[in-house]
């Protein structure tokens, strides 16, 4: 009798494209709002982007029904360390929290590909991006999700700094100021949007700077 | 009450249908510093003073914010406090993630007393060695529960509980029936002022007493001392302008005091030889 295949998946993937920018006192954290399934639209209007902490903030593409309870599940740990010591949690030990719920579902992992940005202790910007099973990494830059082949390339040529064999060791935040970093996010998902089916309809921007968070939109491509 | 043989477990009944050891529990809440609770229509203070063990500690913590809409203060084993407080706040946290709203303050302050009940019908455990004040506010309004060790919980418009409560207590009876349609502000007053009652005596400053708020469109927090310095200085001025009027009023408040002579004034009258766990 020929191996059985499984009739039934617990996942889906409801498509949709993520990216954060690290500044140096900002940080500029990016999502388009298509939700699909398959080769249809779910809804056009879907905020793939969640605020964690004051100063961390979440985008997260792949299958949003594991996407929201990792959200409420990260909400909830937020809450009982508010408790216990006083204050917010900071974008660092957020990452490392996330890292860890991602892992300890190694064998039924959160289909999640998320990217986390925000500004650290010292109010400099900083994001990290993951893998399913929480593998990460402090960056300058990231893009996850179904655009981000597309995403990632163009990012590298605008924002990656040159060979560190070359030149001394540069910061991995970029030099660009907050208003070129939108522009360049709005640019490079506008470009996302031409190709990759599943990115389009509306881009939802959130910048975190020292003055706090500030929410920004614009329209994409419908098709 | 004095030893009797009766008083060794807490499952074991006196003759005369009494449970010492949870009356003795009773009677660690009272050692405690006082706490109080008043409400109105719309928001729930709650009141606590700041006892230290020497001029060289830090006071115990004894206002915990349970939820953005629910707090309590409590008086007795502080120990006992703090581990209650974390089972309401998870409590309040696993209904958020399940129902997407915040945990119904009745529904809260019965598992509290349930769980307290289990305390005095089992032979390996001992009662909870504290009083809460409850303070939350939810669809039904603004409330204020006190929950004992015996597992009994109340509703109260405002109460008065630790060591001297009896002096607040007396204060908030005469003005109780104004607190419904108080205003916030007012609230706050009524509450700094019901503290002051149970000092009788020592000089009431932002450093001695802690109060905290929640109400409509104010989430549960603990007024930082700057404002209850505030607070205190406008309406100290407001009573030496009374003068003559604001005496009597507190000599008949401690008169009654006095004449009420309950175990509660007793054991408030030997604070100073407190044990170093119960503050």
């Amino acid at each position: 009798m020929p191996k059985q295949q499984a009739n039934w998946s617990p996942y889906d993937n409801n498509g949709g494209s993520c990216v954060a920018i690290a500044g140096a006192d900002y940080c500029v954290i990016a999502a388009d709002t298509r939700m699909s399934t398959g080769y249809n639209i779910l809804t056009r209007d879907y905020s793939k982007i969640c605020k964690l902490a004051d100063k961390c903030v979440m985008a997260s593409s792949g299958f949003q029904a594991d996407v929201k309870a990792l959200q409420k599940h990260l909400a909830a740990r937020h809450l009982i360390y508010q408790h216990q010591h006083n204050k917010q949690m900071s974008c660092p030990a957020m990452a490392q929290l996330l890292s860890n719920t991602l892992y300890y579902k190694r064998f039924f992992p959160y289909y999640s590909f998320n990217v986390l940005g925000g500004l650290d202790n010292e109010g400099k910007g900083c994001v990290f991006t993951y893998d399913a099973v929480g593998s990460y990494e402090k960056v300058g830059y990231s893009s996850q999700g179904s655009g981000s082949t597309l995403i990632m390339p163009f990012l590298d040529n605008q924002l990656k700094s040159p060979s560190p064999l070359l030149l001394p060791v540069q910061d991995a935040v970029t030099p660009l100021a907050e208003a070129e970093a939108v522009d360049l996010v709005k640019t490079v998902f506008a470009s996302a949007s031409e190709r990759d089916i599943y990115t389009g309809d509306k881009l939802e921007i959130v910048v975190i700077n020292a003055d706090g968070i500030r929410r920004e939109y614009m329209d994409l491509r419908k098709d | 009450m004095f030893r009797n043989q009766y008083d060794t477990d807490v499952t074991t009944w006196s003759p005369a249908g009494r449970l010492f050891q949870v009356e003795y529990a009773m009677e660690a809440m009272k050692q405690g510093s006082a706490a109080i609770g008043l409400r109105s229509k719309t928001h729930v203070v709650l009141g606590c003073v700041n006892k230290a063990n020497s001029e060289l500690s830090s006071h115990q913590k004894k206002i915990f914010k349970v939820d953005d809409h629910i707090g309590l203060a409590i008086a007795g084993l502080t120990a006992d406090g703090r581990v209650l407080s974390r089972y309401m706040r998870n409590e309040c946290i696993n209904y958020n993630f399940t129902y997407e709203s915040p945990l119904p303050v009745g529904r809260l302050v019965v598992q509290l007393a349930d769980k307290a009940q289990v305390c005095t019908q089992r032979s390996w455990k001992r009662p909870y060695g504290v009083g809460l004040l409850v303070a939350g506010l939810d669809e039904s309004g603004a409330h204020l529960y006190y929950n004992c060790p015996s597992g009994n919980y109340f509703e109260y418009q405002a109460f008065a509980i630790g060591s001297r409560s009896q002096a607040a207590k007396t204060y908030l009876e005469r003005r109780f029936e104004n607190f419904t349609d108080s205003s916030r502000d007012d609230l706050v007053k009524d509450a700094i002022t019901a503290i002051r009652e149970t000092l009788q005596g020592e000089t009431l400053k932002s450093s001695i007493c802690t109060i905290a708020v929640v109400g409509v469109g104010e989430p549960f927090h603990i007024l930082d001392q700057g404002t209850v310095q505030q607070i205190i200085d406008t309406f100290e001025i407001a009573a030496e302008q009374e003068g003559p009027a604001a005496e009597p009023d507190a000599a008949t408040g401690r008169d009654t005091a006095a004449e009420q002579g309950t175990a509660a004034d007793q054991g408030g009258s030997t604070d100073e030889g407190v044990a170093p766990m119960d503050i």
